[in-house]
């Protein structure tokens, strides 16, 4: 058998490459990369209606994202508690800020955007935003406005 | 009547045999896996052989088989107005099945095929029974190697076909059919798991690569030792590969995406 120093750094470069290749799925592919940027400060928002809102799903002001969130759970008063984790630049959003879901397209996941108010103190780690509005039902939607329709003859 | 009855008989008889004799073989074989470590300069050796001459064909029909996918599913994704989850499709159909199926095919055929020429021809040529003269065990000299070079050489080889796949994939959805670069790269990763997805793949990868360099070296090892044994026995390992490949791809496919 040949011992070749060309032979060991392929095969070396070889191995690299593949450990280099798993990287690059964890970090540019999948959702590893956003176990690791958990610096940032969590919110909570109560909804009468969580909808089609995920773990996961981002939260954005004005189209931009600024985090996403991290846990929803059934609250005390039949509410969804849902907790939002936002990235720790943005820290200079009014606490009379308020949360509605909303759908990204006709088909598209459910988001929740963040509506800046014009308080002058700021959301802190576990405050809790005051004005929610939850996700539209298409068959509650739907419903209304066939029973509007039906009244209104 | 009699003579098919017959016939069917000895198949059958046969090919239990075979399989006997493969695990047999198999067993065998991974016994001399911790000698093997005592001297890795015979596992690099195959290694080369297995991996990094592998490695060009590999790349290279990844990188093909991205761009295909990107083109194909922008063309469907646009009647929906949802070309942003083109990243989404290419990555994950690369990652959960065509990394893993297709690289392990074009494995069987570039690797497999000449290992089993390769044995079939170290039998042919009576060198298996020259080294147990000279009482060295030619399943853990020649085989236990090359064995586990096959096992550690198909996962990374899986995984470089996904990488180079995404990234032909991004070259023809991003840069020739104009859909956004933040939006690909970022709904792939809300959409895709590490644990679920990836690591699903690399166990695929592991899983063939120990199917199909058991049966590429079981068939050099089983060949009848003629020039047209050893040509018989190449097409089976490559034929018999994407059978066991296939049908593997299936039982897995189910059991680790059948739940959701």
């Amino acid at each position: 058998m040949q011992q070749s120093p060309t032979q060991d750094t392929l095969v070396g470069l070889f191995v690299a490459s593949g450990i280099i290749g798993l990287f690059f799925l964890a970090m540019q592919i999948s959702n590893l990369s956003s176990f690791i940027e958990d610096d940032g400060y969590t919110i909570k928002a109560r909804f009468q209606n969580a909808g089609g809102l995920k773990i996961k799903s981002p939260v954005s002001v004005a189209g931009v994202k600024i985090g996403q969130v991290s846990a929803i759970q059934l609250g005390d008063d039949h509410r969804a508690v849902v907790a939002i984790k936002i990235k720790n630049q943005y820290n200079k959003l009014p606490s009379d800020t308020s949360a509605s879901i909303f759908t990204a397209g006709l088909l598209g996941e459910q988001y929740i955007n963040l509506d800046p108010g014009g308080m002058d103190d700021y959301l802190k780690e576990n405050s809790e935003i005051d004005i929610t509005q939850s996700a539209i039902i298409l068959e509650q939607a739907l419903g209304q406005f066939l029973f509007k329709k039906s009244a209104d003859k | 009547m009699l003579k098919t009855f017959q016939n069917l008989g000895h198949t059958t008889l046969a090919s239990f045999s075979k399989l006997g004799r493969a695990s047999f073989f198999l067993l065998h074989a991974l016994s001399g896996v911790p000698k093997l470590l005592l001297r890795p300069r015979l596992l690099i050796n195959q290694l080369y052989s297995v991996g990094v001459l592998s490695f060009l064909i590999i790349t290279i029909s990844g990188l093909f088989v991205g761009m295909v996918i990107s083109f194909q599913g922008f063309h469907i994704l646009s009647d929906f107005g949802a070309e942003e989850t083109l990243g989404v499709m290419v990555a994950a159909s690369l990652v959960r099945e065509l990394g893993p199926v297709m690289s392990a095919l074009l494995f069987a055929g570039r690797a497999g095929s000449a290992l089993t020429a390769e044995i079939g021809l170290m039998k042919a040529t009576e060198q298996l029974s020259g080294m147990e003269m000279m009482a060295v065990d030619p399943i853990h000299r020649i085989i236990a190697p090359r064995y586990l070079a096959g096992i550690i050489a198909m996962p990374i080889l899986a995984i470089l076909f996904s990488c180079i796949g995404v990234l032909g994939g991004h070259l023809v959805g991003v840069g020739l059919l104009g859909v956004d670069n933040g939006s690909f790269w970022a709904q792939m990763q809300t959409k895709l798991d590490f644990r679920d997805d990836i690591l699903n793949g690399v166990i695929k990868s592991i899983v063939f690569g120990c199917a199909v360099t058991w049966i590429a070296l079981f068939e050099g090892y089983d060949t009848i030792p003629t020039s047209e044994g050893v040509s018989r026995a190449t097409t089976r390992t490559v034929v018999n590969s994407a059978f066991t490949i296939l049908g593997l791809d299936f039982i897995l496919t189910t059991l680790m995406f059948g739940d959701n």
